[in-house]
């Protein structure tokens, strides 16, 4: 994990700055500052409701017209937020692409699937005809759906769920993206299927060096697919940090009760540890730390002033009072970002 | 898809046999087509030739097997009233009725599915709210209200079109857009639903997020899902295209099948009605069917005999 820092340094790939999003009024995203590098693999963990996804989905302008958007989104340096649609079109699966949780939903059940990905391949490689058919081929062949040949012309509910979320990752590797944002892949596929389907991401991340934004609700997940890992509370981010530190020495409150939460793999059984309490309602945000409520260490402070996330170490940051002030350093250190 | 053919086929048969037997039951029951069509002065010498005549004298169990059996030996019977066979009688006005309801479901289908695009995709928008005002009044206001409105503005009060007969094709502009409206307001409804429906769907959003443009979102994905409710629709109004202007046809004296219907059971004239219901149930029965099977074209989860899945 070493060349972590560098790569923060260096110019990001995808540049999140204060990005917020509102529903009718109600906060979903409040503020998030994430950074991807090329190549890297970055894992977004919270609650459902956390806004991991809308985060994504604001990022490409993909939700309704309805949500209010503010913020910034940088691609190489070109903003995404707002960008008229032909940047958009051009960026989404072609610089970025995005696969989903249901991948029996997510095609389109009345294209065949060679068709699906075809487009895909028109649109971004200008590829047609017998080419098109052939690279199609050859990107389902690529993913390990057998017969490969046969099935483009097939449809999806044809297919088992595994195979359809690998045919996402064909579509997805059509255009050939600099990132891949993978929005829990492998949430509705069991056990078995959902490693086969990490390995695959895994595989062919090796083999383009594409980066991967790996959002789930599974700390687990996430732990071994990730080079650094970023955890979401109530449309923020709260706590980044390299996988394995993360792991090792969680900072945050939530961190540690997510920590908490996970079976040993290894050592004796002991009972798991749930975090009290529910999520906050959006529309009735407490005012200091949105965590506050729940956390065993929240002091009079945490309920009147909402953290900041300050850098707290190399690729560190966290968004906590008890943290930041109680290292003794200086307490008002803001991220230098 | 033998199998399926047969099953569909047997259904269709038993719905046409529980109308023929509806419509007997109902109108045998409801009054003695002797003392209707001869009139409650007749002497009852003639009331009782005409019963015999027409089999009217036998039990109501024997009518009903007499007239089955008939009506399977493709005999419909003739017109109590003048005589001439029922199914001359009928044949006769289709094309009248046609001349209504073919212009009216090139309206509804022409208007009704376009605005009901244009209304999902500009959702909340003032023209959303405009089709959507239009359409809860189309539908709401009964067709012969409707029909009489029309009447009073472009006829009574304007002068610009007549209000009845069937003497040149200005005479068919205000049934057929009376009858036009309505479906119209029903189809742009419905579209709206469906698409709106579909829209909301993750392969929808699976599409925009591989780079399609907008456009081709809704052209290239999103049409041909939601065409799969829209057809359901429009193949029962295909289905309406004989027995659908009833009341339409009585309110503008348009001489159709329609009429016909309406004059034919006033007079209990049994055999001219049952040919019509026949005639109905037919074309229903046959516009699901072709629903059926375009369902198989746009829809590849319902295609019969389709490649073995690999669940």
């Amino acid at each position: 994990m070493s060349g972590l820092d560098l790569a923060r340094d260096a110019a990001p790939l995808v540049a999140i700055r204060d990005l917020a999003v509102r529903f009718n009024g109600v906060p979903a995203l409040r503020g998030v500052d994430l950074h991807v590098a090329r190549g890297e693999a970055v894992g977004l963990v919270g609650e459902s409701g956390s806004g991991k996804s809308v985060t994504w989905l604001a990022a490409l302008g993909l939700l309704p017209g309805s949500a209010a958007i503010s913020g910034s989104v940088t691609l190489e340096g070109t903003q995404l937020l707002g960008a008229p649609a032909e940047i958009l079109d051009r960026t989404r699966g072609g610089r970025v692409a995005m696969i989903f949780q249901d991948p029996a939903s997510a095609l389109n059940p009345v294209l065949t699937i060679g068709r699906q990905i075809g487009e895909a391949l028109a649109l971004h490689r200008g590829l047609s005809g017998r080419e098109n058919a052939a690279e199609a081929r050859r990107l389902l062949e690529l993913v390990g759906i057998p017969d490969a040949g046969r099935r483009l012309s097939a449809y999806p509910h044809e297919f088992s769920g595994g195979q359809n979320q690998r045919v996402m990752i064909a579509m997805a590797l059509a255009g050939g993206p600099d990132l891949l944002v993978a929005d829990e892949p492998t949430t509705a596929l069991d056990a078995t299927i959902q490693s086969q389907i990490l390995n695959l991401i895994g595989e062919i991340r090796r083999e383009t060096g594409m980066a991967l934004v790996l959002i789930s609700h599974d700390l687990g997940v996430v732990a071994e697919t990730c080079d650094r890992i970023a955890v979401m509370y109530a449309g923020r981010i709260v706590e980044e940090a390299p996988a394995d530190q993360l792991f090792l020495a969680p900072r945050h409150p939530y961190t540690r009760g997510l920590i908490g939460a996970l079976p040993p793999i290894e050592g004796a059984r002991r009972r798991l540890v749930a975090i009290p309490g529910t999520v906050p309602d959006p529309r009735a945000m407490p005012p200091g730390c949105a965590f506050a409520p729940r956390c065993t260490q929240a002091h009079a402070a945490c309920d009147r002033i909402a953290p900041a996330l300050e850098i707290i170490g190399p690729g560190r940051r966290v968004a906590c009072l008890a943290e930041t002030a109680g290292r003794g350093s200086a307490p008002t250190e803001v991220a230098a970002e | 898809m033998l199998r399926f053919a047969t099953l569909r086929l047997g259904r269709a048969a038993i719905t046409i046999a529980l109308v023929v037997t509806f419509a007997f039951v109902v109108l045998r029951l409801s009054g003695d087509p002797a003392l209707i069509i001869l009139g409650p002065e007749a002497p009852p010498e003639a009331i009782a030739a005409f019963r015999k005549s027409w089999g009217l004298d036998a039990s109501i169990f024997v009518q009903y097997v007499d007239y089955f059996g008939a009506i399977l030996r493709g005999d419909l019977g003739r017109s109590m009233r003048d005589g001439r066979p029922a199914i001359l009688l009928v044949a006769e006005r289709i094309p009248a009725t046609l001349a209504l309801t073919l212009p009216a479901l090139a309206i509804k289908i022409g208007i009704g599915v376009p605005a009901g695009i244009y209304a999902a995709l500009h959702r909340g928008g003032p023209v959303d709210r405009l089709v959507m005002m239009l359409a809860v009044a189309g539908f709401t206001v009964p067709s012969f209200v409707l029909g009489l409105t029309l009447v009073l503005i472009f006829s009574v009060q304007l002068g610009w079109l007549p209000s009845g007969g069937q003497e040149s094709w200005r005479h068919a502009i205000l049934p057929v857009v009376t009858l036009g409206t309505g479906g119209a307001a029903i189809l742009a409804r419905f579209t709206r639903s469906a698409m709106l429906e579909v829209l909301g769907q993750p392969y929808i959003r699976t599409a925009s997020a591989k780079g399609v443009a907008w456009r081709a979102v809704v052209t290239g994905h999103a049409l041909p899902n939601a065409a799969i409710p829209t057809v359901t629709m429009v193949g029962f109004m295909v289905g309406s295209l004989i027995a659908g202007a009833v009341v339409v046809e009585s309110v503008f004296s348009w001489p159709g099948v329609g009429r016909l219907l309406v004059v034919a059971v006033a007079n209990r004239d049994l055999a001219v009605v049952q040919c019509i219901l026949l005639l109905v149930a037919g074309t229903m029965v046959a516009s699901n069917l072709i629903v059926d099977f375009l369902y198989g074209l746009l829809d590849p989860r319902l295609r019969a005999g389709g490649r073995a899945g690999a669940h």
